[in-house]
C-alpha cells in the first residue's frame, strides 16, 4: 500500500475514480447511519417524554373523569387492545397456518404461487381500506349473528386486524414449512404413516417454533395498527370492558385521539402510551426475529 | 413366494378408514382456508365497490376531478381532486427521497458492511418498520413538525424559495413537507430490505469479474450489481410507494387535513387515506358515508394496481434467481 521506490499513488483519472468510489461508499454508510439515527431519535423522544407518566396507576386506572385530577390511566385501552388482538389471533392463526399447509403440502406449484400472490396483494391493501371493508360488512349493515353488527364492536375490530395478520401469518408459516427437511416427511411415509398424521405429528411439531415466532411478529404488527379500528371499534366507553360485542378502547387509538387533542395533559398520556406500545412492539419483534433466526439455522443444519 | 399365490384384487386394504378420512379432511380444511383467504381479497373489493355505489351513481366519475368536500352544500357535495393530488405528491415525494437512500442502504448491507455489522444493522433498520405508524405520527406532530418549521423548511426556503413548491411561509407546522418526511421514514425499511435481498442475489462471479477487470467498488455497483437487478429495484421502490399511498394515520396527524391543497410543500394539504382517517366520527349522512367509501375505492384501485405490478416484477426476479441456480 505505501509508496516506496515507485509511487503507487493514483493520479489523474485513477485518482478521480478512487475519489468517486470513496464518496459513493461514504454515502452508503451515511444512509444506513441516517436510518438508524432516525430510529434512535424516535425511541429517545418517546422514551424521554413517556417514561415520566408511567406508574402503577397508569396501568390500573381508567381515564379520570375529574377535570383537574390529571388524566388517569390507560387500563381500558390496555384491556381492549388485548381483547382485539386476541380475537384477531384466534381468527388469523388457524386460517394462516391451514393456508400455509395447503400451499406447502398439498397444492401444485402453480396454485401455490397464485395463493402467495393474492396474499401479497392482500398484504398491500391499505389498512384503512380494510377498516372500511369491515365497516361495510359488520358495522353499517346488520349481521344477524352474536348480536354484533349495526354498531362497532371488538369482534369487528378484531376481524379487521385478523385480515391484516392473515397474510403475515400465512407467509411466515410457508417459509418455515419449506425449511422442514423432506427426508423427515419421507421417513414418516416409509413407516406407513398417512399424510395427515405426517403433517400433524412431524411437519407441524418440527416447525412449531417458527410458526410461533411468525405469529408473534404478526401480533406485534396488529397491536400497533390504528387505521383498521377507526371505523370498526373506535367509539367506546371509559371502563375496562371484556365483552367482545361491545366497542372497546385500544392503545393505538388512545395515542391517536390524545395526540389530536388540545389538552397538554393528554399529550403526556399519549407519549406514555406510545412508550408502552413501542416497548411492547420492539421487544416482541426483536425476540421473535432472534428466535426465528435460531430455528431457521437449526432447520437449515438438519437438511 | 407366498405373496405370488394371492390373486390380484384380493389383497387386504392396508389404509385405515381413519387415515383416508383424515387425509381428505386435512386436504379439505386447508384448501377451504386458502380459498377463504383469497376470497377475502375479492370480498374487500366487492364490499367497498358496493358501499360506494350510491356515491358512484350520484357523483359519477366527476368525483375524482371535482375539488370540494362540504357536508352541508346541496345536502353534501364531495370531490376528491386535491385528495388524490395530495396522495400522489406525498407518496412520490417520499419515493424520491426514500428510493436513493434505500438503494444506498441495500448496497451498504450487501456489498460494503463487514459481515459482523450486517446482521445487527439490518435488524435495526427492520425495527424501524416495526414502529407503529401512530407512534411515528405522534413523533411527527411534536418533534419533527416543529423541527421542520424552525430549521429545515426555512433553510430550504432560503435557497430554493424561488421555486413555487418551496415558496409560501416556511414556518407552518402542519405541512405536506412533514408528511413526505414521515412517509420516507416509513418506506425506507421496506424498500431497503428488498434491495438488500436483490443485491445479495447478484451472482458473485459477475461482481468478481468486474473487480478483476479493475473496477472500483462503486463502478462494480454501477455497471454490474444495479443493472442486473434494475427491474427488481424499481419494484422494491414501488412496493414502498404502495405503503406510502395507503398510510392514513401518520399522515393525518401531520399534514393539516386541509383542502384546497397549498401550492407550496410548506403548506397544509390532505391525502385520500388521511381524509378517511380524519372523518371516521364525523360521517353522519348516508351520502357522506358513501362518498367516503367511494374515496376508499379510488384508493384501493390505485394501491391494487401499484402493488400487483410490483409483485409481478419481484416474483419474476425470485423465479429467475431460484431457477437459474
Amino acid at each position: 500500500m505505501e509508496p516506496r521506490a515507485i509511487t503507487l499513488k493514483a493520479t489523474g483519472r485513477g485518482r478521480r475514480r478512487l475519489l468517486v468510489n470513496r464518496v459513493a461508499e461514504s454515502t452508503a454508510v451515511l444512509a444506513a447511519v441516517l436510518a438508524i439515527a432516525v430510529l434512535a431519535v424516535v425511541i429517545w423522544s418517546v422514551g424521554s417524554r413517556g417514561v415520566g407518566a408511567i406508574n402503577p396507576d397508569f396501568f390500573l386506572k381508567g381515564p379520570s373523569s375529574d377535570f383537574f385530577g390529571g388524566t388517569g390511566g390507560i387500563a381500558p385501552a390496555l384491556a381492549g387492545s388485548l381483547l382485539l388482538v386476541g380475537v384477531a389471533t384466534l381468527i388469523a392463526l388457524p386460517m394462516g397456518v391451514l393456508t400455509a399447509i395447503f400451499v406447502s403440502e398439498f397444492a401444485p406449484v402453480s396454485i401455490g404461487q397464485q395463493i402467495r400472490l393474492w396474499l401479497d396483494v392482500l398484504n398491500g391493501f391499505p389498512s384503512i381500506v380494510i377498516g372500511i371493508f369491515v365497516f361495510t360488512l359488520a358495522v353499517k349493515t346488520k349481521v344477524p349473528l352474536l348480536g354484533i353488527g349495526h354498531h362497532q364492536s371488538a369482534v369487528a375490530g378484531g376481524f379487521a386486524l385478523a385480515v391484516i395478520m392473515l397474510p403475515l401469518v400465512a407467509r411466515s408459516t410457508m417459509e418455515v414449512l419449506r425449511l422442514v427437511p423432506n427426508n423427515l416427511r419421507e421417513a414418516s411415509y416409509a413407516l406407513g404413516v398417512s399424510k395427515w398424521q405426517t403433517v400433524m405429528r412431524v411437519v407441524l411439531p418440527t416447525s412449531f417454533g417458527g410458526i410461533l415466532t411468525g405469529t408473534t411478529l404478526a401480533v406485534a404488527r396488529a397491536a400497533g395498527e390504528t387505521a383498521p379500528l377507526l371505523f370498526t371499534c373506535a367509539i367506546a366507553g371509559q371502563i375496562v370492558d371484556w365483552n367482545p360485542t361491545h366497542s372497546v378502547q385500544s392503545i393505538p387509538l388512545t395515542i391517536y385521539l390524545d395526540s389530536e387533542s388540545a389538552d397538554p395533559a393528554l399529550h403526556q398520556q399519549a407519549w406514555a402510551a406510545a412508550f408502552v406500545l413501542i416497548l411492547f412492539v420492539l421487544v416482541t419483534s426483536l425476540t421473535a426475529r432472534l428466535m426465528l433466526e435460531r430455528s431457521r439455522r437449526k432447520l437449515g443444519l438438519q437438511r | 413366494m407366498e405373496a405370488a399365490s394371492i390373486p390380484p384384487g384380493s389383497l387386504p386394504r392396508t389404509r385405515h378408514v381413519g387415515d383416508r378420512v383424515g387425509d381428505g379432511l386435512l386436504y379439505g380444511l386447508t384448501a377451504l382456508a386458502s380459498i377463504v383467504g383469497i376470497l377475502v381479497v375479492f370480498a374487500i373489493v366487492w364490499r367497498v365497490a358496493d358501499g360506494a355505489w350510491p356515491a358512484i351513481k350520484f357523483f359519477k366519475f366527476g368525483f375524482v376531478y371535482r375539488n370540494v368536500w362540504n357536508v352541508n352544500l346541496n345536502g353534501g357535495s364531495f370531490g376528491a381532486r386535491d385528495l388524490i393530488i395530495g396522495t400522489v405528491v406525498t407518496s412520490f415525494g417520499a419515493m424520491l427521497l426514500s428510493g436513493p437512500i434505500s438503494i444506498a442502504i441495500g448496497l451498504f448491507l450487501s456489498e460494503l458492511a463487514p459481515p459482523a455489522v450486517r446482521a445487527p444493522v439490518g435488524t435495526l433498520i427492520d425495527m424501524l418498520a416495526a414502529v407503529p405508524s401512530v407512534v411515528i405520527g405522534l413523533w411527527g406532530i411534536y418533534v419533527l413538525a416543529p423541527f421542520d418549521a424552525d430549521h429545515l423548511a426555512p433553510g430550504i426556503h432560503a435557497v430554493l424559495g424561488w421555486i413555487p413548491i418551496f415558496g409560501g411561509d416556511p414556518h407552518t407546522e402542519s405541512t405536506v413537507f412533514t408528511a413526505i418526511i414521515v412517509l420516507t421514514i416509513m418506506t425506507i425499511p421496506i424498500t431497503s430490505s428488498i434491495c438488500r435481498e436483490l443485491f445479495i442475489g447478484v451472482p458473485s462471479e459477475l461482481e468478481e469479474g468486474a473487480i478483476g477487470l479493475g473496477a472500483t467498488r462503486w463502478e462494480m455497483v454501477k455497471t454490474v450489481v444495479v443493472p442486473s437487478v434494475r427491474g427488481g429495484v424499481v419494484a422494491a421502490i414501488i412496493l414502498g410507494l404502495g405503503r406510502a399511498l395507503g398510510e392514513a394515520i401518520a399522515v393525518t396527524q401531520v399534514i393539516g387535513n386541509f383542502i384546497p391543497m397549498s401550492r407550496s410543500l410548506f403548506g397544509s394539504g390532505d391525502t385520500m387515506a388521511s381524509r378517511l382517517a380524519n372523518q371516521y366520527q364525523g360521517a353522519s349522512t348516508d351520502r357522506q358515508i358513501a362518498a367516503l367509501i367511494y374515496l376508499a375505492l379510488v384508493l384501493l384501485v390505485i394501491t391494487f394496481i401499484t402493488n400487483y405490478a410490483a409483485q409481478r416484477v419481484v416474483k419474476r426476479f425470485e423465479l429467475q434467481r431460484t431457477g437459474g441456480v
